[in-house]
């Protein structure tokens, strides 16, 4: 079988994979916020930078090819990736303690991954409306990262078009939909794969908080391995 | 909706058999008429389509073009490059807002008579400030006579028709012509050379050029057409030519001229290459800023038809059909990058694809497509006529041919000129009279900075690669301002896809904001420095990592520029206080010195 080698560990491939399925199937972890073995890759988050012959490139998106040296877990990119984290965080309002999806959530436990103590810029604190108007639902823009995972689901899994991208730049946005652009008149319902996927705490279910202490989570009780540590600077 | 309203969408709609893959250019007919497009219009144009409302909304808002809130029936914009603000730009922006009773980039209201704004580079900086109204028409050459003039005249609801002409008049400005400008316009004679020729031949001959691409990347040209030659083809699939004729590089505007003076070679080259590659379907993708030159190379194509030179059976070739079709692009820099902007003729966003496939494999609605520049497929045309011999008799080995340059900024006789590749920054510089160059931004935002000490390294691959734009600063210009102002164009034009570009180019905008304050300290340029490198290496296209070029070569080249506006020793927040308490001012009609926290120390 074909492989190539991801930290010098060999990883088998099948024609068509991406470095991400290929290495993910083997049992590695390269981090991603944007992918999901199930759906076609999309590239956005950028967390899955890795380094081929020296050259940088997502891992979700490119090729495996026979023999190919993918660099994984080095400083240098733990370093991007914490920065491309961190860029995250302070694009949206992501407040943890007051998150639901605390314990559970993808952005917070790569943070910690990352070692990432700090934001490092000035937040940007957009002003993002919350769309309470689904009655199983509830969608909270200030904490979306733009990962289209729910709009891919919606349209690979459950066979519908709930979810669009809209606006440009810093206005980039998530879109429902409906004729009011509301969850609630949408076609989403409480048990499509779209209303799960959500690797944040932007779409998650209502009247079900706290049903499992923070403490006790997916991410508390399972903390994903520690990733080799650069040097943080920060200003002194 | 009123009646009117509706019967124009469905008559767009039904000019574009209501398909999904015309929406870009459906939104854009419909907007001609509507002035923006209201929810009731876009739900009329989703279900015309069958596609979702949101998938609609989505397209509409990613262009710059496409107005989701009223603006006025003279909707004004002016051209926002750095050179049209040498030119003093904002100085007359403001006065015509004042002239108007309006605020600049501030929401009209329902059947406004005004609203006036900024846009990206219109492609006039040869003849700016520029204006650009309504999408379709161009100002040139604005003073502060002008604008009072234009004020009234809007005022009066005169119609633009009856503007004075010379308002309109765009200048070629031609300061020094080679063989793509100094050649009469070519109307069948390449096609007839390739006839004589063959295809294989021509295209042997393409590879003998060493013709690289125009458009910056310098992809070489005769590689390109190979592989969209060798892709495997679907049934009922055919191969699509398409020239780039999205101009958006700030500076650039050589590709206007070629497209004013010499359509005829640009639709002669695209034939050439349906030859060569055996497609059926062309397009050129005119940026919207070059809206006004649509009649005009709608009327080039007629006369090509008529003449034999496209539509079925070209010069009487059995199986030789080509047609071009022309779509006006909406207002985004990032389509000039080929996957997006295929992605935008499809009528979607335009955002770059994930490559590979590349698009000489599965291009446009899925075909084996060719994407190139203006000036590539001119050069193409010619090489077919002439030969590779004679292309190659100019320029240098790795650099063949002639290349455009469009000159402006501080400099006695800006617009387009012609060389040789290989010519030095020196040789332009002194033949356009640039009064006592302190920098020189080739190719655009996206390029490379030089400072006077490197004005002797010369324009070429070997040396330094350009898609053609050339701004020159002279010793009186604050380099940290230009690079801010390109700051502020990447932060407008990320089109917001991928992390590193959509927030990285607004983290770099508001560290050069503070510094722009006086608030900068070391650590703000290291910061810089960091968001730099990050975004060079981890963006999804080519754009997002040549965003930051501009700032990495002036704080290379200009640290003193930088190092004035970081004067703090160590670092102090970007924040603020004393602005965030605005609105309680506001809220206690306030505006004392007792209400501001730096009077009361």
């Amino acid at each position: 079988m074909k492989q190539f080698f991801l930290d010098g560990a060999p990883v088998p491939f099948e024609d068509g994979d991406t470095l991400m399925a290929a290495a993910t199937r083997a049992g590695h972890q390269v981090p991603h916020l944007c992918w999901h073995p199930q759906l076609a890759p999309s590239g956005a988050c950028r967390l899955c930078t890795v380094q081929v012959d020296g050259r940088m490139t997502a891992a979700c998106t490119t090729r495996a090819s026979e023999g190919l040296e993918v660099h994984n877990h080095t400083p240098e990119l733990t370093a991007l990736r914490r920065q491309l984290t961190q860029m995250l965080f302070v694009e949206g309002n992501h407040y943890c303690p007051g998150c639901e999806k605390s314990g559970n959530c993808e952005l917070q436990s790569t943070a910690y991954a990352l070692g990432m103590a700090d934001m490092r810029h000035d937040l940007l604190m957009p002003q993002r409306p919350v769309d309470a108007s689904h009655p199983d639902l509830w969608l909270d823009h200030n904490r979306c990262i733009l990962c289209k995972l729910c709009l891919r689901a919606s349209r690979e899994l459950d066979g519908k078009d709930v979810f669009a991208i809209g606006g440009y730049g810093a206005h980039t946005q998530l879109l429902v939909n409906a004729p009011d652009g509301r969850l609630g008149a949408s076609a989403l319902q409480a048990d499509d794969h779209a209303a799960h996927i959500c690797p944040v705490g932007a779409l998650l279910p209502k009247r079900r908080g706290f049903g499992i202490p923070i403490g006790q989570r997916n991410c508390d009780t399972t903390p994903p391995p520690p990733l080799p540590q650069d040097a943080d600077h920060g200003p002194t | 909706m009123e009646p009117s309203q509706q019967d124009t969408v469905a008559q767009v709609l039904h000019r574009h058999a209501g398909q999904a893959h015309r929406l870009v250019q459906i939104l854009r007919e419909v907007q001609e008429h509507t002035h923006w497009l209201p929810a009731p219009v876009l739900e009329q144009v989703a279900q015309g389509v069958g596609l979702g409302v949101a998938t609609v909304r989505g397209v509409a808002s990613f262009y710059r073009f496409f107005h989701l809130q009223p603006v006025g029936r003279y909707h004004l914009l002016w051209s926002d490059n750095t050179t049209d603000r040498m030119l003093g730009s904002r100085s007359l922006a403001e006065q015509l807002c004042k002239a108007l009773g309006v605020q600049a980039g501030a929401p009209a209201a329902p059947g406004a008579l005004a609203s006036v704004g900024y846009t990206s580079c219109t492609g006039l900086g040869d003849q700016g400030p520029a204006l650009l109204l309504n999408q379709q028409q161009v100002l040139t050459r604005m003073d502060g006579t002008r604008v009072q003039e234009l004020a009234q005249r809007i005022l009066a609801q005169e119609p633009p028709s009856a503007w004075p002409e010379e308002w309109m008049q765009v200048e070629d400005h031609v300061r020094r012509a080679d063989v793509l400008l100094g050649s009469p316009a070519l109307e069948g004679s390449a096609l007839r050379a390739v006839r004589g020729r063959g295809a294989q031949a021509t295209l042997d001959e393409l590879a003998a050029s060493n013709l690289r691409g125009r458009g910056g990347a310098g992809f070489p040209t005769a590689r390109k057409w190979q592989a969209c030659r060798d892709a495997p083809l679907a049934p009922g699939h055919t191969r699509v030519v398409v020239c780039n004729a999205d101009e958006g590089e700030p500076g650039t505007f050589k590709d206007r001229v070629l497209l004013s003076r010499q359509a005829d070679t640009v639709f002669e080259g695209m034939t050439v290459a349906a030859r060569v590659l055996g497609a059926r379907t062309g397009f050129l993708y005119l940026r919207g800023e070059y809206r006004y030159l649509l009649p005009s190379l709608r009327a080039v194509l007629a006369r090509r038809r008529t003449h034999g030179l496209l539509g079925p059976r070209i010069l009487g070739i059995e199986g030789f059909d080509f047609d071009i079709d022309i779509h006006v692009g909406a207002g985004a820099y990032v389509c000039g990058e080929e996957s997006a902007l295929i992605e935008s003729l499809e009528g979607k966003r335009g955002t770059p694809r994930i490559r590979p496939p590349f698009p000489v494999e599965q291009g446009y609605l899925g075909q084996p497509t060719c994407v190139n520049n203006v000036e590539t497929f001119c050069a193409a045309a010619h090489i077919a006529l002439q030969g590779s011999a004679w292309w190659k008799g100019r320029g240098t080995a790795q650099s063949t041919g002639t290349k455009l340059h469009s000159v402006s900024g501080d400099c006695a006789r800006p617009g387009v000129y012609e060389y040789p590749l290989g010519v030095s920054v020196a040789q332009v510089l002194h033949d356009c009279g640039a009064h006592e160059p302190q920098a020189v931004q080739v190719g655009g935002p996206s390029g490379t900075c030089l400072a006077a000490p490197e004005f002797k390294r010369r324009l070429g691959f070997e040396d330094i690669p350009t898609a053609g734009a050339f701004m020159v600063f002279g010793v009186q210009r604050d380099m940290f301002e230009v690079a801010h102002h390109f700051a502020q164009f990447f932060a407008h034009e990320s089109c917001g896809f991928c992390t590193p570009c959509r927030v990285g180019t607004q983290l770099v905008l508001r560290r050069m904001d503070k510094l722009a304050l006086g608030h900068g300290s070391p650590w703000d340029l290291h910061e810089l420095h960091a968001l730099e490198q990050l975004m060079h290496g981890t963006t999804h296209c080519g754009l997002g990592a040549t965003a930051t070029h501009a700032l990495r070569d002036t704080l290379q080249r200009f640290g003193p520029a930088f190092a004035a506006r970081s004067p703090q020793a160590h670092l102090v927040p970007g924040f603020d206080l004393d602005a965030e308490l605005a609105p309680a001012r506001r809220a206690t009609g306030r505006n004392d010195a007792q209400a501001h926290l730096d009077t009361l120390e």
